[in-house]
């Protein structure tokens, strides 16, 4: 009744169309650059762990890991400190204002990046913070902190507006019901928020390589020099590809059981 | 549950709102006073009211020419992935394992694509189709198929919206299983009692119940498929030609490759707003939908799951206030 007729057979399918991209690349960046040009090998015959020692040994290229790092987790922590406030007061009251401010929010998660490239480049060169972490962290704050908002007001609706008057004829304050009761139980809410921001702040490219230049290339930046007068380094390209994939793959296994319900930002 | 009219709710939101003005407002404040001015280099700047605009909306301009067939090739990606993404998700959600390890490996597997940056989307994307080192490229030369992404532009659409299909389906896919996974056992015993067919099953119960969240979908995939710079660029770069140049492509063409101030305000502008039309025009339905179920469920009496021979649609279970 659930589920359609034969839907092992279009799940595998669907799950080897999604794969097999990425077994390419995998399969590329073990091959040495030789193999990949003369010869077409559905897997390495001279398997060579050459170009990942490249990358990790070579201060330029993963240097660019730590700075896409670095901007990730700044962003991932001034969304969620500056969402869930916000967050809570959405789902229990009504002020002045409240829907336009909602909307305002996100359709600000819409506009494009491109639009915003160009003053971004002026605004954080104007206040010094150009070429710094926090000039991404800030930048990527436009798309992540309203998503932050609108799954955390999901979550927090979840729990009974009684929890907060109880704590609150308890003679809780504020500032205390906030950290001690409401926090821990929107844990998994907070956590799926988080992966969120961490996800689209680590996917996206055309801001984080505009507001930098030497100090704090992202790896999506670095990765386009692997094209030289000598031709393109497939291999060390895909090498470093394969190294961009495995910190998304490692947050997705810490939340895969909400994954589904935050991707509905938590409101299904 | 209603909500307590509180103004200090304000002081909450305060930090939001402020993190977000610093980084949406005082840009668009910067757009704004360029897409009036022209330059000519040496940061000198001169009025040119609304000539930028005029322009931009008059097709025999080179300019206004430009940004209309980019902006009718994006409207066309965009419906094209749509018309495929949203049925192929709600398949995969559907075809989704009921229980044991392997939902989550499903899971994880389908939220994969989603999770890498999109230039590396591009760079696989890229490698894969060449004819001559990937595989998808290879094997459909070797099949006799004329298969050449930079040459041909027609290959190069096939590969983009590809490419666009294998990153973004498992986001249809999640949602819809989210949506799915909130229906109640007893809704579906009622319509096997009923004897209900799989397809009245799916009419009735699944497809209402995935509503909302389908909802969300269409205006996620919407919107971030208008917005599309970096893996068509990295693939195609915008061609061959001009064939797969999208609006974003074109204003990162005009404002950062020729520093056309003037000129990439204003089309950042009338991008903008299109965008914001749209949204507000999701946003509105969203919200309406969620009212008018809050009003079905308290006129109409219990909302139990009770499959007429006709199998009308089931309201909501749990109608929830406010947006989305």
């Amino acid at each position: 009744m659930h589920s359609i007729p034969g839907r092992r057979l279009i799940m595998g399918l669907f799950l080897v169309f999604l794969l097999l991209p990425i077994y390419w690349l995998v399969n590329m960046s073990f091959k040495t650059n030789s193999e990949i040009v003369s010869t077409m090998t559905l897997w390495p015959h001279t398997p060579t762990l050459q170009h990942y020692k490249r990358i990790f040994t070579d201060e330029s290229w993963y240097s660019g890991y730590i700075n896409s790092l670095e901007y990730v987790v700044l962003n991932t922590i001034i969304s969620i400190s500056v969402a869930l406030p916000a967050a809570y007061a959405f789902s229990r009251y009504r002020f002045l204002g409240d829907k336009h401010l909602f909307f305002w929010l996100l359709s600000n998660r819409m506009a494009p990046a491109a639009v915003y490239a160009l003053p971004f480049f002026n605004l954080y060169s104007a206040i010094g913070l150009f070429d710094t972490p926090w000039a991404v962290a800030l930048a990527h704050c436009i798309f992540n902190v309203p998503l932050a908002v609108w799954i955390l007001e999901g979550f927090v609706s979840g729990v009974p507006r009684e929890i907060d008057e109880t704590a609150f004829l308890d003679g809780y304050s504020f500032p205390r019901f906030f950290i001690k009761i409401l926090v821990p139980l929107i844990a998994s809410g907070i956590g799926v928020a988080a992966f969120f921001c961490f996800m689209f702040s680590w996917v996206e490219l055309l801001l984080a390589r505009t507001l930098t230049s030497v100090q704090t290339k992202p790896i999506a930046a670095i990765m386009t020099r692997t094209v030289s007068a000598a031709g393109m380094d497939w291999g060390l390209l895909a090498a470093a590809g394969v190294l961009t994939i495995i910190p998304g793959a490692l947050v997705i296994w810490f939340v895969r059981n909400y994954i589904a319900r935050g991707f509905a930002l938590g409101r299904v | 549950m209603d909500k307590t009219v509180n103004q200090k709710a304000w002081f909450l939101v305060l930090p939001v709102f402020l993190v977000v003005a610093f980084s949406a407002v005082l840009p668009l404040m910067t757009v704004v006073n360029y897409s009036m001015q022209d330059t000519f280099g040496n940061n000198q700047f001169f009025w040119n009211g609304v000539g930028w605009f005029k322009e931009l909306l008059d097709p025999s301009t080179d300019l206004g020419g430009r940004f209309l067939a980019s902006l009718g090739r994006n409207l066309f990606f965009s419906l094209v992935i749509l018309a495929i993404e949203v049925p192929l998700g709600i398949v995969v959600a559907l075809s989704m394992p009921r229980e044991g390890w392997t939902v989550a490996a499903c899971l994880v597997i389908l939220a994969l694509p989603l999770l890498i940056p999109w230039n590396v989307v591009g760079t696989i994307w890229q490698i894969f189709g060449r004819p001559d080192i990937g595989l998808l490229g290879y094997v459909l030369n070797a099949m006799g198929v004329d298969y050449n992404y930079v040459s041909n532009d027609f290959d190069a659409w096939v590969t983009v919206i590809v490419m666009d299909v294998w990153h973004w389906t498992s986001l249809v896919a999640l949602l819809c299983y989210a949506g799915l996974k909130s229906i109640p056992e007893a809704y579906y015993q009622a319509a096997q009692i009923d004897g209900a067919s799989r397809w009245a099953v799916f009419k009735a119960i699944q497809l209402p119940k995935m509503n909302r969240v389908l909802l969300i979908a269409v205006l996620l995939r919407f919107m971030d498929s208008f917005m599309i710079y970096t893996e068509p660029f990295v693939v195609t770069g915008g061609g061959p030609g001009n064939s797969t140049t999208f609006v974003s492509i074109e204003l990162v063409k005009i404002a950062l490759g020729q520093f056309d101030l003037g000129k990439a305000a204003a089309l950042s502008l009338v991008y903008n707003l299109i965008i914001l039309i749209v949204c507000w025009v999701f946003y509105t339905v969203m919200t309406n939908a969620g009212v008018e179920r809050k009003v079905q469920a308290e006129s109409g009496p219990a909302v139990e799951p009770k499959p007429s021979p006709g199998l009308k649609p089931v309201p909501a279970l749990k109608p929830k206030e406010g947006v989305a």
